[in-house]
């Protein structure tokens, strides 16, 4: 195996004093985004793109990683301390955690949050470790109609197992495709939807997308909506357990990044639904079922590992495959073009000291996360005070100050007004953001790679599906694109998990599920 | 929304008829499929929301932990924000960065509601000076340094 010296070289270079630099850099930032309200790890990571410009890649990832890491870290403070999430991965654990920090239990529930998140994230990228090169070396051999197949499966698993309403997705997703349209024909060099603009012609900059309708247009949004009066922080001490609370959490760390790590891997909404399923999972399990509802350590522990652990999960699929399955790995995605680097099968023998070099930083992250939020959980808690105007006034700072960076002129920021227009009218009808940015990043690539496979068999479609692989991604479209119908004739064995189960509500278990999950968007309220 | 997706497919579509389609093109599929593809895409989708709304389907606005939906939007603070920004576009090339950078942020601040005369600019120049070092000094990307050029 050769993982393993891939691997320590890839330490060997991550505890170079640059890149740790980077790798504290990026937790920090991570923390204090996650703990931050209405700004997640997405709208961060697209807002550092401009540094892209200048600083090398390797230190880039390391620091990008470390962001998603630690807002998976920083996202449990508020949940415990304030009852409103600060990520969407953390909408679970304020079920159980604020009940405890009412309780006077927060150090507890903030320690089994920071444990458990470093847990599921040291396991996590364990898997990673061992399954990447794996899966990497399978696909290495894929050509243009199994990259389509792909892509096509990202556009369809994206929008139609997230959210509420398919159409909606789909609306999303065209828009985004429509923005990928825009610059010159990468085949035949024609002007496409550049309106005879000298400055379109290069395509829109993803920085401007990803930064318009992920900061412009929330802050936008947040603006209509600003709500005036701010909830209570509640006061906490030392984060620390007791010895019948590591028993307690034990088992619910370490089932956490079984549910969460595969999650991750697929297209299915990055955390959400994990955490959802490892908290009713530990319920189930709980022999203390009263406590529910009322502050149970492991309703804390679960979730948060599982949060940490499907982290690890989406780096494996954006890595390996080029797959991005949450709005973060899009926007890192999106940095890897920058580069013009593009993630895949091939990623692992073209950058192999890339990629071993974030991994090991990843590992050296999560340690360095544990000691940054154990003891200093209460001090990231004092960032919740930050007045809201100063908050979106930087977020709305930093993104004029990103797009105009990217080519020194005001047509970008003209661009970035414009999409973050329609960023706050997506928010406004309900339309999820995801899909359209995925549309931007991976439409055309996806066009690229189509055009390619169709000119080996000269326009025949039959091109498009000519492998094993490409026909077992169809299958798997096919599968999802039917679901809804699928579900309703099939008696569908019960135990298993569904991946979608928002659209039809069955009876009895999954009722349980599903008044749960309403009760937490309302407790978000 | 109906509206705004029907009026994007028919400009995507529109846009790609007017490409010059290559008779000695190598490739069988050329720059317009694609376009026409995703334009037909957004047109049946236009179509389909219209039908889902008409049949009383609503989209769920995004929540967040700011966001408090049971007030009505305030437009006034949107529209401000709006022209905040639309301010900087102007002033960024004539009165520099640093400038420009600050007034884009008071301005924001006060139209979020923050109403310090004294704390607000001071963070706003203080913000904007100090990334306006951080980009040129240290990731060397330029920034318009405009009639302080010199000073800092």
């Amino acid at each position: 195996m050769d993982t393993f010296a891939n691997l320590l070289d890839g330490f060997a270079t991550a505890i170079t004093p640059a890149h740790l630099a980077f790798a504290a850099l990026g937790v920090l930032l991570g923390t204090a985004i996650g703990v931050l309200p209405g700004i997640g790890p997405a709208m961060a990571v697209a807002l550092l793109l401009p540094v892209t410009y200048s600083i090398e890649p390797t230190g880039a990832f390391i620091m990008f990683a470390g962001i998603y890491y630690g807002g998976m870290f920083g996202g449990s403070t508020t949940s415990i301390l304030l009852n409103t999430p600060g990520e969407s991965a953390s909408v679970v654990t304020a079920i159980e955690g604020y009940p405890m920090a009412k309780r006077g239990r927060g150090a507890q529930a903030l320690a089994a949050a920071a444990i458990g998140n470093f847990v599921g994230a040291m396991i996590g990228t364990l898997l990673l470790v061992l399954l990447a090169p794996w899966v990497a070396d399978v696909a290495v051999n894929i050509g243009a109609p199994d990259f389509f197949a792909i892509m096509l499966l990202a556009f369809i698993a994206v929008t139609s197992v997230l959210g509420k309403s398919r159409v909606r997705g789909y609306a999303a997703l065209g828009i985004g495709l429509s923005l990928g349209l825009v610059g010159l024909d990468p085949m035949t060099g024609q002007e496409r939807l550049t309106f005879g603009s000298l400055h379109l012609m290069d395509g829109i900059d993803i920085v401007v997308v990803a930064v318009g309708l992920f900061a412009v247009g929330e802050a936008l949004w947040v603006a209509a909506h600003l709500r005036r009066t701010s909830g209570q922080v509640i006061p906490v001490g030392r984060a620390w357990l007791t010895r019948s609370d590591i028993a307690r959490s034990w088992r619910p760390w370490l089932r956490g990044p079984l549910i969460g790590f595969p999650f991750g891997a697929v297209p299915a909404g990055g955390a959400e639904i994990p955490t959802f399923l490892s908290y009713v999972t530990e319920k189930r399990l709980s022999k203390r079922r009263d406590e529910f509802e009322h502050g149970a350590i492991e309703g804390v522990a679960g979730p948060e590992s599982t949060a940490s652990a499907s982290a690890a999960g989406t780096l494996t699929s954006m890595l390996t495959l080029g797959l991005p399955t949450t709005a973060t790995a899009a926007v890192m995605l999106a940095a890897f073009q920058q580069y013009g680097i593009q993630p895949g099968p091939l990623l692992f023998s073209t950058e192999p000291e890339l990629v071993w070099t974030l991994i090991a930083s990843l590992f050296l992250g999560t340690g360095l996360l544990l000691v940054l939020n154990l003891p200093l959980a209460p001090l990231w808690a004092k960032l919740l005070l930050i007045p809201r105007p100063y908050l979106y006034a930087g977020i709305l700072f930093f993104a004029s100050v990103g797009a105009y960076a990217v080519s020194g002129t005001v047509v970008d920021l003209v661009v970035l007004l414009v999409i973050g227009v329609i960023g706050f009218l997506m928010r406004r009808f309900g339309l999820p953001v995801l899909p359209a940015v995925i549309g931007v990043i991976l439409g055309p690539n996806a066009e690229l790679q189509m055009r390619r496979a169709l000119q080996l068999t000269d326009g025949d479609l039959g091109g498009l599906a000519n492998t094993p692989f490409s026909i077992t991604v169809y299958a798997v479209i096919a599968v999802i694109l039917l679901w809804p119908l699928l579900r309703r004739l099939l008696p569908w064995p019960r135990r298993r998990p569904a991946p979608v189960p928002v659209e039809t509500p069955p009876p009895d278990d999954d009722h349980e599920q599903e008044s749960l999950r309403e009760e937490v968007y309302n407790s978000r309220r | 929304m109906v509206a705004f997706l029907a009026a994007l497919g028919a400009l995507v579509i529109v846009d790609a008829m007017s490409i010059a389609e290559d008779f000695t093109q190598s490739s069988p599929v050329g720059p317009k499929t694609v376009p026409l593809l995703v334009g037909g895409l957004l047109l049946v989708i236009a179509l389909v929301l219209a039908v889902d709304v008409a049949r009383g389907g609503k989209g769920e606005s995004e929540q967040g932990e700011d966001i408090d939906l049971s007030t009505p939007p305030e437009w006034r603070t949107v529209l401000l924000l709006a022209a905040v920004f639309c301010a900087n576009i102007v002033l960024i090339d004539r009165l520099g960065f640093p400038i420009s950078g600050a007034i884009l942020f008071w301005g924001a601040a006060y139209a979020l509601g923050s109403r310090h005369w004294v704390r607000d600019p001071l963070i706003a120049v203080t913000l904007s000076v100090l990334t306006y070092l951080l980009f040129v000094r240290m990731l060397a990307v330029p920034l318009p340094a405009g009639p302080l050029a010199g000073v800092i």
